[in-house]
């Protein structure tokens, strides 16, 4: 897991979402993952790492160690929150360079894109765009 | 057993016959906006294929043409609201123009600093926002009816906020995220008394309740078309006579102008004064044909219908365990908001969409009413006369296929 890339995870979350056949396998998968993310500290639920664009609460934070961007996150609805698991597994435990750079092509391959009304694919957008912001503002930092 | 043919209704409302994520579409976001029966979507491309032109200006026979099919809609709007004059109704672009309208002319016409304008709890963000830009401006003061817990005014509150010092009252006749029926009749009497105007938001109100805007005494009157089955980015204000004539234009342009020089400009009279520019032509001729379809139903075996559905789905979704239903005023329209425990809005937005079934989830644009109820938001699902009991037990299903998945 440690040594995977970015494209290596998005290609196993293709792969188990090549198993569901209907709506519900799917969406009782990702509920789960959301189930399973562990909570975010009460300290990093602040208003500034609220996620713009999101009809639920959406919050990201996100911390540097050797040299690797790591991301933790939460939200208030269940569904939302298994999707921001997604996002994070992909994206967490990278360099910046990596992240900011990273075209994550799995959403589409999933058929998540389709399934998710504008409002929340909008949310989604704005999580990446903000990991991506959270990348270069540390590559800037260097 | 409502006098009305459903399903004959239902034909009337192509889109009914959509297939939403591979089952029928159940459509219960009829507070959001209502579809459009054929009629006005015929009325429509009529307008286009065969007499679009100008309005107000050509003396070409499309122009005619056009030009008094324009004003038709306006004498069914008036009829509609059983105003007094054809010149009191002002098409707009919707509620939310409407209310910008009379905020910004009679508003900052008339109000001053330390004027008391009175909304209430229940209102959208379109009759707060505009009312709080005003107050920014004027130094006026933004005061706020109360609700009971049940989602009723407490009027008692309002009477005691009301003295010379209120100027202006705006209220909602029927919460979009309540379905609450407000006794308009003795608010807008009580402001009166203490000499206040006052603006009626009819959003909600106007495709379920009939409306009498002399017998009300109201002074002003706002509604949407694309709430009333017809098209989108249309809607009138209704102002009493002697109230429009005092107040100043809104937008300058074409059409509202009598002479215009550099050194000074007369105005048109009522109606044009307010309506600058190439109006919304197709869409003003289109609603006449909703009003028309709405009258050939009748408003009364309308509201008697949608009183069934709103029973029978309140009566069902109360027996689900865990569901909460927000907002029981004692008079309500047919729009039922919950709440389920454990379960965020969202999430029974997208399992119910995953089923066909679109309902709205959020704060309905009333984020004040929703941190007055304590919640984030509600799942919202409000019915319209091509609704059927059928969907409603499809609602009830999916609402406990929600909570398998998500608990
Ligand atoms: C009570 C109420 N007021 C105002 C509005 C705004 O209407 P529009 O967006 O058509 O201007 C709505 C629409 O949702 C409403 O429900």
């Amino acid at each position: 897991m440690l040594n995977m890339t970015i494209n290596e995870i998005q290609d196993e979350i293709i792969e188990e979402f090549d198993l569901f056949d209907d709506w519900e396998g799917k969406y009782e998968y990702i509920i789960d993952l959301g189930k399973k993310l562990p909570k975010l500290a009460d300290e990093y639920k602040n208003e500034d790492n609220i996620i713009k664009g999101c009809q639920s609460i959406v919050w990201l934070h996100a911390y540097k160690k050797d040299g690797k961007l790591f991301f933790e996150a939460d939200s208030e609805a269940i569904i939302v929150k298994g999707l921001v698991s997604m996002l994070v597994k992909v994206m967490t435990n990278h360099t910046p360079e990596e992240i900011a750079t990273a075209n994550l092509y799995f959403i589409d391959k999933v058929g998540l894109a389709s399934h998710l009304a504008q409002t929340r694919s909008n949310g989604l957008a704005s999580m990446v765009k903000q990991m991506k912001a959270y990348a270069i503002a540390y590559q800037a930092n260097d | 057993m409502s006098i009305l043919d459903i399903n004959k209704i239902r034909q009337d409302f192509p889109i009914l016959d959509e297939k939403i994520n591979g089952k029928n579409l159940v459509y219960f976001d009829n507070a959001a906006t209502t579809q459009k029966p054929l009629v006005v979507l015929d009325a429509l491309a009529n307008y286009y294929g065969h007499y679009n032109a100008n309005i107000h200006r050509g003396i070409h026979f499309l122009a005619e043409k056009a030009t008094s099919a324009f004003e038709e809609s306006r004498t069914a709007i008036q009829q509609f609201l059983n105003a007094k004059y054809k010149e009191e109704i002002i098409l707009t672009y919707g509620t939310t123009d409407g209310i910008n309208l009379v905020a910004q002319t009679y508003g900052r016409k008339f109000l001053k600093e330390g004027d008391e304008i009175i909304i209430s709890t229940l209102e959208h963000h379109s009759n707060i926002v505009p009312w709080q830009m005003l107050c920014e401006e004027k130094g006026c003061i933004l005061r706020v009816i109360p609700i009971d817990d049940n989602g009723d005014l407490i009027l008692e509150e309002y009477e005691k906020m009301l003295s010379e010092k209120t100027k202006f009252v705006s209220v909602v006749h029927v919460s979009n995220a309540l379905g609450t029926i407000n006794p308009i009749k003795i608010i807008i009497e009580k402001a009166h008394e203490v000499g206040a105007k006052v603006l009626i938001d009819g959003a909600q109100a106007a495709s379920h309740i009939t409306i009498d805007v002399q017998t009300l005494d109201a002074d002003f009157y706002v509604f949407s078309a694309h709430k009333i089955f017809g098209p989108t980015g249309m809607g009138a204000l209704y102002g009493k006579k002697d109230l429009l004539n005092a107040m100043p234009p809104y937008r300058g342009g074409g059409e509202m102008i009598k002479e215009v020089t550099f050194e000074k400009t007369t105005y048109n009279e009522l109606p044009y004064k307010f309506e600058a520019g190439t109006p919304n032509i197709a869409d003003v001729v289109a609603v006449k044909f909703a009003i028309d379809y709405i009258n050939g139903l009748g408003k009364a075996n309308i509201a008697a219908y949608e009183d069934e559905l709103l029973v029978y789905a309140t009566q069902q979704l109360s027996e689900i365990e865990g569901l909460r239903i927000v907002g029981q005023a004692k008079e309500k329209v047919s729009v039922i908001s919950f709440v389920l425990d454990g379960i965020h809005p969202q999430d029974v937005g997208v399992i119910l969409d995953q089923q066909g079934i679109a309902v709205r989830t959020g704060h309905h644009c009333t984020q004040p009413l929703m941190s007055r109820l304590k919640i984030p938001g509600t799942s919202r699902a409000s019915f319209a006369v091509y609704n059927t009991i059928e969907e409603i037990d499809k609602l009830v299903a999916g609402i406990h296929k929600v909570k398998k998945m998500v608990l």
